[in-house]
């Protein structure tokens, strides 16, 4: 889209080849790197491994929930050493299963992959740079990634009240992490926080420093690919709202084991504060996990439509819009907490508001294919897909906003269906497309496209099974975070637990494709997408050089991109 | 100020003062290990005058030492209950429930149903007049200020249509009960709910769910009804005083559009005023422990003097009347804390607080 590579030179790699391509040994490229791309093949390595933890996690979940009783809970608690005949250790165990779903999808799946991954490859080559500006902070930023999950991980094996692991949902609300989980288990699922939480800072640290200062000569910001406007605007949501979130579970951490009372009302706290804390760095949040999905849409639609992003200007300036009123929009997860009705009022309007900016963005996605020549390859199938997805989680959103609708249907699925269809379906989507976008260009390997195809249907069939019966069940009544429930929902939990099957066969075609790629794929010509493919990746090789620009590239301001 | 009013002012005034004298000798009361002591039977004696001109439901002889028996809806009065295989909300029992169902049916659906199919509509034909065999040579056409300003404005003025009546509902949610309101609290504690009859002499019915087994017995739905159902008036206005006693939980009724959380240090009121005469389900909605999902809330709605008669059954005070039955609630509801501290699973131990009669 925006930027052209007509002035750059490709024959530089011939000049620099003998340390262009010098690659250190196998412990040292990968265990301490400074390298961008290899930083960002660790962070996608890592999300694929910590999405298999997390998508199993929700197979669990499916298949308990797939019929009403308890019966397979149990047969968990005893895998994990504990006494699966107890019933609150079985209620436990669930609470568990939710956090640890919930808290690694968000900070060990959904993040790493879209700004670890995604953003540490394309961010320095989209905008001309060799590398990011602190390499070696870049390093630490994903080795406390890795010790966050890892921390996770070991909260489930360590006491946490009324069994082992943190039982306190994703949200960890005070008083029930406080003095209703006794045990180290909420310590160390909070301190995985504090760790994730420093690894996304200085990372957010380093993008922002990284695109203000390490540009192309001639790449204004105005003439950013819109991929790294979505990772620039995200970076500064996750330095403005992750210390929020420092400070509340730092609180927590007080609360729970020096004897303060922040969030108690028994020495004058007050548990609705944590929640204010914490939502107002949640709802950025959930801006963070989705902003760089709209930027690969955006570079993906341009690509196979064979033009410039319609409206560039208003794409990028709706991201920022978003980013700043998703500052104040934090108190509708907490519509039922007894907020006073003027307090309501502002927090439904400001809400809706939000809808404007996503919407122009779908609009301008649409009128971007308008007129173009439009080529179906598995990532615009995807980006189709996740303008389809995020459109109908979109409008449940508009529904949710209202504070006096939402009243019914707070903490029902039908807000797991509207999340899912904006995450699981949005994001997770987005994060196929720019795989599939970008992964010959990484790996310098062919994926099959018609491998690709076959995952995009079975994951859009499967999901929807799973997702849209949801909306029938909170409308219905249904609650959340419940590892049983009534005979009355059977029907539709039943539909989504097949539907999990139908998303996990599209998983293995998934995991088939890369194998494929690995081993009999073709190997990827520098710029295999063609004439739409307009940004400075595709002047490299795949995988491009390891060190790349030693001589900076120039953008030809004749060749504008208005 | 009419005399009248005056004096129920000052009724109610003296009522709440002895509410709270009770709420506070209770504990007390459990420390001092006196909850044996045998209620009082004063309230009783006015029980039959209230009970010989109600329903058959009430039709257990009264004398002047024994509570009278009182007879619960049976499944047949199930109303607010979730249905297998449904698509929408179920059918609403209150004047909120009915104007956000309406408001969600006849506006928000209808809207974001035309929306989806527009976005889905532009992708289709998208994909069948813009491919690369169709159209060979792309436009590079990226502007275009009137279509901008046109789907920057019009979103706006849907959410204009949609905001005018959600703010409506609202404020409607809002609206501050009358002062001959009934005002009951409920208290989520892990894991089970204790409502108390704060205008009916304080007393305290501590609800457990229903064992499975009990559930089929009786042919009510396992995981939705309790034990002792929270008995409200119907068609008169309560004053919902919703609190947590350890951690949040949340007190959510779906077929009567009510959900407030139960925070810890925290009441919140809404006003709840139910339509018809029946049993309504509801469930902890808000992530409170390892038996979050086993602490439903099954509220039985009878006329006002069917209420009375069931109030009076559990040695309560019927709501205006003189305040002399505060002394015996103070022992019903010490006794309910003793009653539930078991930590058994099943809730099938009675845990009345109803005085032994």
């Amino acid at each position: 889209m925006a930027t052209t590579a007509e002035g750059f030179d490709i024959h530089h790699d011939d000049h620099a080849h003998h340390d262009a391509d010098h690659k250190p040994a196998f412990f040292a490229r990968w265990f301490m790197s400074t390298n961008h791309k290899d930083i960002g093949t660790l962070y996608l390595i890592f999300a694929i491994i910590a999405g298999i933890v997390g998508g199993g996690l929700s197979g669990g979940m499916r298949l308990e929930l797939a019929e009403p009783g308890l019966q397979w809970l149990g047969t968990f608690v005893t895998i994990m050493g504990g006494d699966g005949t107890s019933f609150d250790q079985q209620g436990h165990m669930w609470n568990v299963m939710i956090t640890a779903h919930g808290l690694i999808m968000v900070f060990f799946m959904v993040m790493p992959a879209m700004i670890g991954g995604f953003g540490n490859w394309f961010v320095p080559l989209m905008i001309g740079a060799p590398d990011m500006a602190f390499p070696r902070m870049n390093n630490i930023s994903f080795w406390l990634t890795v010790a966050g999950f890892c921390s996770l991980l070991f909260s489930m094996f360590v006491p946490g009240g009324t069994g082992n692991g943190a039982g306190v949902g994703w949200t960890v609300y005070a008083p029930l992490s406080t003095s209703g989980s006794v045990g180290p288990a909420v310590d160390f699922a909070i301190f995985s926080l504090h760790l994730a939480g420093a690894g996304s800072i200085l990372g957010a640290t380093n993008f922002i420093t990284t695109i203000f200062n390490m540009r192309a000569p001639g790449m204004t910001l105005h003439k950013m690919p819109l991929f790294v406007w979505s990772v620039l605007v995200t970076a500064f949501l996750l330095l403005l709202a992750l210390p929020v979130l420092a400070a509340a579970i730092t609180m927590l951490i007080t609360d729970r084991n020096f004897g303060t009372t922040f969030f108690d009302p028994a020495g004058g706290g007050d548990p609705v504060l944590y929640q204010h804390l914490f939502w107002f760095f949640g709802h950025p949040e959930v801006y963070i996990m989705i902003l760089p999905g709209f930027g690969m849409i955006s570079q993906i639609i341009s690509t196979f439509s064979k033009k410039p992003v319609f409206g560039y200007l208003g794409m990028a300036y709706a991201m920022v819009a978003i980013g700043v009123v998703g500052f104040i929009v934090w108190a509708h997860h907490m519509y039922t907490t007894g907020l006073d009705v003027n307090t309501k009022m502002y927090f439904t309007a400001a809400t809706m508001v939000i809808a404007v900016p996503t919407g122009i963005k779908i609009f301008s996605w649409i009128a971007t294919m308008w007129g173009g020549s439009l080529e179906f390859k598995s990532p615009l199938v995807w980006a189709m897909g996740f303008i389809f997805l995020f459109t109908v989680g979109g409008v449940t959103g508009v529904v949710l906003a209202n504070g006096g609708i939402d009243d019914n249907m707070h903490d029902t699925y039908y807000v797991v269906a509207h999340f899912h269809y904006v995450l699981s379906l949005g994001a997770v989507t987005s994060i196929f497309a720019g795989f599939y976008y970008w992964f010959p260009k990484m790996s310098g390997r062919m994926h099959s496209e018609f491998l690709a195809h076959v995952h995009f249907w079975i994951f859009f069939v499967g999901v929807n099974v799973i997702f849209f019966p949801m909306h029938f069940l909170g409308l219905q009544g249904m609650a959340r975070r419940y590892p049983d429930y009534t005979p009355a929902f059977e029907y539709w939990n039943y539909v989504a637990s097949w539907g999990y099957v139908i998303m996990g066969v599209s998983m293995i075609v998934f995991f088939v494709n890369i194998l494929y790629a690995f081993t009999f794929g073709k190997k990827a010509a520098g710029n295999y997408w063609g004439e739409g493919a307009t940004t400075l990746e595709w002047t490299l090789s795949s995988p491009p050089p390891f060190h790349q620009f030693e001589t900076l590239p120039v953008i030809d301001d004749a060749k504008g991109h208005h | 100020m009419t005399f009248g009013e005056f004096a129920r002012k000052r009724l109610q005034i003296l009522a709440l003062v002895a509410a709270a004298l009770t709420f506070f000798a209770a504990p007390a009361g459990v420390l001092a290990q006196d909850a044996a002591a045998p209620p009082l039977p004063a309230p009783v004696a006015t029980a039959p005058a209230a009970a010989t001109d109600a329903s058959s439901a009430v039709t257990a002889p009264v004398d002047a030492t024994a509570a009278p028996a009182f007879e619960h809806y049976g499944p047949d009065m199930i109303k607010g209950q979730p249905v297998d295989g449904a698509y929408g909300f179920q059918p609403q029992y209150s004047a909120i429930g009915e104007e956000g169902l309406r408001m969600h049916d006849a506006l928000l659906m209808p809207i974001i149903t035309v929306i989806t199919l527009f976005v889905l509509a532009l992708l289709l034909w998208v994909v069948v007049r813009f491919n690369k065999r169709a159209n060979p040579v792309p436009s590079k056409n990226s502007h275009n200020t009137l279509i901008e300003v046109l789907w920057t404005v019009i979103p706006v003025l849907i959410l204009l249509v949609i905001a005018v009546p959600s703010i409506r509902l609202l404020a409607a949610q809002y609206e501050a009960p009358p002062e001959n309101a009934i005002t009951i609290k409920a208290t989520g504690y892990q894991w089970y709910w204790g409502y108390t009859y704060v205008d009916n002499g304080g007393f305290e019915v501590i609800s457990n769910m229903m064992s499975e087994a009990d559930a089929a017995a009786g042919g009510f739905p396992h995981q939705l009804e309790a034990d002792n159902r929270l008995v409200v008036p119907v068609g008169v206005p309560l004053r919902m005083q919703v609190i947590g006693a350890d951690v949040i939980h949340a007190f959510g009724i779906p077929s009567l559009w009510f959900k407030i959380d139960a925070v810890p240090g925290r009441i919140n009121e809404r006003m709840l005023t139910i339509t018809e005469p029946g049993i309504y389900y509801g469930q902890c909605m808000e992530l409170c422990g390892a038996r979050h999902g086993f602490m439903p809330i099954a509220i039985e709605a009878r006329p006002l003097d069917e209420y009375n008669a069931w109030v009076l059954s559990k040695g309560g005070s019927i709501a205006g009347a003189e305040e002399a039955a505060a002394p015996a609630p103070a022992a019903s509801a010490s006794a309910a804390p003793a009653a539930t501290s078991s930590a058994a699973p099943a809730p099938a131990a009675s845990a009345s607080a109803a005085p032994a009669a």
